[in-house]
């Protein structure tokens, strides 16, 4: 795994989350902005998903491809699902889905780590 | 961009749907919980089954349940809110009893579930979701 664009996914995403949770609890609709900034987080980390699967090629395989695979596609596709969900709310709860979507990446991110860090060597 | 696009809770209908407003966010986190538990109990079945099926059946049943609540939660009606009624209650008790069961009795848990020490693992989610859940079917 890429540790500084790792890092910089999960900085990212938990401002995103503090400013959607203010959001909510303001009680404020998602507007075109906070969509597009969660689209931007998601090209983030689909740009993390394409250089962690580059790097399955160099050697140092997970020991656990199938779990590090499944968490690569839960992760690329949260993101997606969570402004998906947030466009049909559009009230304070589309907000607050943005922000649940954005806490939940760093833990998959940090968990994707994990399993990269033990290669079955 | 302007902050006109207020809400207005007052107008949303008393019995809107059950996966709308807040049940949208949980529609989201159940649907999360469905995947990660039933995809856990799903490498941990295939993978290395004989060295704690208890556990591992209970990772599964588990991720059953998160299925139903979502499912429940997104079909709406008397039967998705019925269908969410039972297995949010089943998920209450489930998280309450094997996360007891796991600290008194940790032999029998040698390897952990989403209900482990009553989801301590993940951040004691699965312990507070059963309670926003059935307070939000509830209400409806």
């Amino acid at each position: 795994m890429n540790r500084p664009l790792s890092s910089a996914t999960i900085i990212a995403a938990l401002l995103l989350a503090a400013w959607y949770l203010v959001r909510a609890a303001l009680d404020r609709a998602p507007n075109r902005a906070d969509l597009i900034a969660v689209a931007a987080l998601g090209a983030l980390v689909t740009v993390l998903a394409l250089v962690a699967v580059a790097g399955l090629f160099d050697g140092s395989r997970p020991s656990d491809t199938a779990t590090f695979a499944g968490y690569l596609f839960t992760t690329v596709a949260f993101a997606p699902a969570a402004a998906w969900l947030a466009r049909m709310e559009p009230t304070r709860w589309g907000s607050l889905i943005l922000g649940v979507g954005c806490l939940v990446l760093p833990v998959l991110v940090l968990r994707l780590q994990q399993i990269a860090s033990v290669t079955g060597a | 961009m302007p902050d006109n696009e207020r809400t207005d809770i007052a107008t949303r209908p008393r019995d809107a749907a059950l996966g709308s407003g807040l049940g949208r966010v949980l529609l989201l986190v159940y649907g999360t919980f469905a995947l990660s538990a039933s995809a856990r109990a799903l490498v941990q079945i295939t993978t290395h089954f004989s060295e704690a099926p208890l556990a591992y059946l209970l990772s599964a049943f588990a991720g059953l349940v998160y299925i139903a609540a979502t499912v429940g939660l997104a079909r709406g009606g008397p039967r998705g809110r019925m269908i969410a009624l039972v297995s949010c209650t089943i998920e209450l008790v489930g998280v309450l009893v094997i996360g007891t069961l796991s600290i008194v009795d940790g032999v029998a848990f040698p390897d952990a579930t989403v209900w482990s020490d009553f989801g301590a693992g993940y951040g004691y989610v699965p312990l507070v979701l059963p309670f926003i859940g059935l307070w939000w079917i509830w209400k409806r």
